[in-house]
């Protein structure tokens, strides 16, 4: 089957290059017949390269040990569901997987939008080719998952046992995805700049492909997120790792994007602005590919061990220097049809908010790159960590969830007195009143205060829209509220979805919060021994130690010890943390042991519990306790998110009612001008 | 003045804020970070270098790895194959802690030459890599 792999990978090779010059040079002369043939070479591409991929499940599932890949990250005893995982789990499938998802996204856009837009597709579909060509090259000449051993081993190494978890099995791909899909809206925005089609047509086009991209990093992020609080044992969530911040710098780029793209459709304004952003969220993208596959940050040294870094380096550079001449060669064109007019309107809201979200960003890879700078300049490796990130961040991060309320509310143009205070007496009396409580209640944390006064106004400022809009559609129509309020929002999908969004957003702060909280504890106990955690609400938990057991499980041995948990002297229930030694199937061990933490979530806090081993040969365990508060609110936060995304996306009669109106606008206009000609 | 002035402004504002907090961040919260040689040269050039909380990076030494369950102290030793030190470290180590991994300590060099780590990271060959079989 490597065979049938190696082919269509050089097949993908050839098809990728054609389609990428052969594209150009159909869409730049303006010659059908190049651009059909283009077209049918991204279709072939993206049917190559899904032949290369089930060729390396096959190899897997099949236990083709031959196969350097296969052994290097799989077993026989690994579950089925794990060794496909194992496909995207190592370096070169990974890539094998950008450039196949990559190539499908280019089809599926093709397929869909190609006919509409028809002067930005062959374009479009050039760039996404070379960005598939890219990684084809990659896959072929340095991490090539279809290379044999001289020898075949008996078994696998199997795969990491952090990985081993269901998380980890949906967290990567739907980051990759988030990643790949930012490739066409870059690759729409660079067709309308070789083609100089500059108006909102391209904004269009994207419009989808930005949102399911922004939803696939979001979602991404926040699994990421979930294996590491569930798997990693340390307690929380995020811990402004390289490999995190990563995947963070595209999101806050996107989000920024997503944003002032309004302005542009709207006003015309923000036109350079906006392409920058795209190609930044491009770049970027990359970039969190290669930080995550190479390693090069944790660890300056491993550099030159992988050699897809010195490809990845040159690329950068590449899009760098290609996408900086392009819009460069188009200023002119990008000039901006409207200006500011005010400071108090959306338009300047929307201006801060992108601001902040670029300060963020801009300050994250500072940070994560601070090692390497400061090396250059000093000579002296200086790391900075979560404290870093946290001070810089939590101001700026504050004031972006000020903003939230603020810009969907504020006008257009030119903010009135009485417009502001229509708005904003109402959301602004909640969040006092929040933050006077909190003081009341004894809450002296500045950040925390803030941000709870802050979400309340922003909730409310949501809360008031629909209020208000199911209002007015119950008067003017009569409609039940119910129903007014399917319409309210089937209606104008992207408006209230947008404001499902901010609310999801809004619970990430509020779990973010809880953090100021956390509480823990270490303790050795002996069975029957106890330690005590007072929560932030006030609660004393008491946490005993039953006793240490030890057990086979199918792919590994497991130690687990088990503690009756009680709040305020009334019992909770009995909660275990393990530590599971993998073995291969021989029985000897792979990996070193890893922790499995105890948890049990409320809304409330989480109990968090890690037992770091036994006192040996007796049943003296180690534990470390955590109260952890807040942190169901983060992935309810996820969900709702996902569900305004859903919303914003959703196609029907509003999109269909649209595209009516425009038939009929343009039917008239033809009319009009067939009637006047004669 | 007009809106885009004060925008101006306004933005010059904020990048000066974002500014100042990275570099009163790195000011603060900055921590060099060394290998057990360029410690040792630094000690030896400024002995208050002492009293410098800083991360090294080094390699754990094969069979060193003590550890006291009951007092949660782990002792072993680090190398980078030039110069060598004892750390001592209190607390739980990560799963990937273990014979001659890749760890970060943070903390002090005592003047006894002991490290007393106040932090320890340990890290998979290139994170979910594998390490390549000899």
């Amino acid at each position: 089957m490597t065979i049938l792999g190696q082919l269509a990978l050089w097949l993908a090779l050839l098809l990728s290059a054609w389609a990428t010059i052969v594209g150009f040079v159909g869409g730049a002369g303006q010659r059908p017949e190049l651009i059909r043939s283009a077209q049918r070479a991204t279709y072939a591409l993206a049917g190559v390269l899904v032949v290369a991929s089930l060729a390396l499940v096959v190899a897997l599932v099949k236990h083709d040990f031959n196969v350097a890949y296969v052994a290097s990250y799989t077993s026989r005893n690994l579950p089925l569901i794990y060794t496909l995982s194992a496909f995207y789990g190592g370096q070169a499938g990974s890539l094998l997987f950008w450039a196949v998802v990559l190539s499908v996204f280019g089809a599926l856009a093709q397929w869909l939008t190609g006919r509409r837009y028809e002067r930005l597709m062959p374009y479009a579909g050039a760039v996404t080719a070379s960005v598939v060509f890219f990684f084809v090259v990659v896959t072929l000449f340095a991490a090539n998952p279809f290379e044999r051993l001289p020898f075949t081993p008996a078994d696998g190494n199997g795969l990491n046992p952090q990985l081993q978890n269901p998380g980890m099995v949906i967290h990567p791909p739907l980051l990759y995805l988030g990643y790949i899909s930012i490739t066409i809206p870059f690759a729409f925005a660079m067709a309308a700049l070789f083609s100089k089609r500059l108006d909102t047509g391209w904004l269009h086009a994207i419009r989808k492909w930005t949102i399911i991209s922004w939803l696939f990093l979001s979602i991404g992020i926040t699994l990421g997120m979930w294996w590491a609080y569930v798997e990693l044992g340390w307690g929380g969530y995020w811990a402004w790792d390289p490999v995190e911040n990563a995947s963070f710098l595209p999101w806050l780029t996107m989000t920024a994007f997503l944003h002032s793209v309004m302005i542009q459709e709207k006003r015309g304004m923000l036109k350079k602005w906006n392409m920058v952003l795209i190609a930044l969220s491009f770049l970027l993208s990359i970039f969190g590919t290669f930080i995550t596959r190479s390693g090069i940050i944790s660890s300056v040294h491993s550099f030159s061990q992988s050699p897809i870094g010195i490809y990845f380096g040159f690329y950068l550079i590449f899009i760098i220097v290609a996408t900086a001449a392009v819009i460069w060669s188009r200023l002119p064109m990008l000039e901006a049809e409207s200006h500011l007019e005010s400071m108090v309107s959306r338009e300047a809201t929307f201006l801060f908010n992108n601001l902040l979200l670029v300060g963020i960003a801009f300050s994250v890879l500072w940070g994560t790159m601070f090692p390497m700078i400061s090396e250059l300049i000093r000579g002296t490796q200086v790391t900075v960590g979560p404290p870093f990130f946290n001070q810089v961040n939590i101001p700026i991060g504050l004031a972006l969830l000020a903003l939230t309320g603020i810009g969907p509310l504020i006008a257009w143009r030119r903010a009135s007195p009485g417009h502001l205070k229509r708005q904003f007496a109402a959301p602004v009396t909640a969040g006092v009143i929040v933050a006077v409580l909190l003081l009341a209640l004894g809450m002296r944390n500045l950040y925390p205060i803030m941000a709870l006064a802050l979400a309340t106004f922003v909730v409310g400022t949501i809360a008031q829209e629909f209020v208000r809009g199911v209002g007015a559609r119950h008067r003017l129509h009569g409609e039940s509220h119910a129903l007014a309020f399917a319409r309210l929002v089937g209606r104008n999908r992207r408006r209230y979805g947008g404001y499902v969004v901010h609310l999801g957003i809004v619970l990430y702060f509020v779990a973010f919060t809880g953090q100021a909280f956390k509480t823990d504890v270490e303790a050795s106990l002996k069975p029957g021994q106890k330690a005590e955690l007072r929560s932030p609400w006030g609660h004393t938990y008491t946490f005993t130690h039953l006793g240490v057991s030890q057990y086979e499980e199918l792919n590994r041995f497991t130690t687990a010890a088990s503690v009756e948990v009680a709040r305020d002297g009334e019992r909770v229930g009995v909660m275990k943390s393990e530590k599971r030694q993998h073995v291969n199937s021989l029985g000897q061990p792979t990996f070193e042991p890893s922790t499995e933490a105890g948890i049990r979530s409320d809304l409330r806090e989480d109990i968090y519990i890690v037992y770091a081993g036994s006192v040996a040969g007796t049943e003296e365990a180690v534990y470390r306790f955590t109260l952890n508060p807040l942190v169901w609110w983060l992935w309810f936060g996820g969900v709702v998110l996902v569900a305004g995304g859903v919303v914003t996306l959703w196609p029907g009669t509003s999109t269909s009612a649209d595209r009516r109106r425009a038939m009929a606008g343009y039917a008239a206009t033809l009319e009009g001008s067939t009637s006047g000609a004669k | 003045m007009n809106a885009r002035a004060k925008f101006v402004i306004g933005a010059a504002l904020v990048l000066t804020t974002v500014g100042f907090l990275m570099t009163s961040g790195i000011k603060e919260t900055g921590v060099y970070f060394l290998t057990p040689s360029e410690l040792a040269d630094r000690v030896q050039a400024d002995p208050t270098f002492h009293d410098v909380g800083v991360k090294m990076g080094a390699r754990v030494v094969h069979g060193t790895i003590e550890r006291d369950v009951g007092t949660q102290t782990i002792n072993f030793e680090v190398t980078d194959g030039e110069q060598t030190y004892p750390v001592v470290y209190r607390g739980i180590a990560p799963d990937t802690f273990t014979d001659g991994v890749d760890v970060v300590v943070e903390g002090r060099l005592a003047p006894d030459g002991t490290f007393h780590a106040t932090g320890l990271l340990a890290k998979c060959g290139s994170r979910y890599e594998s390490e390549p079989s000899a």
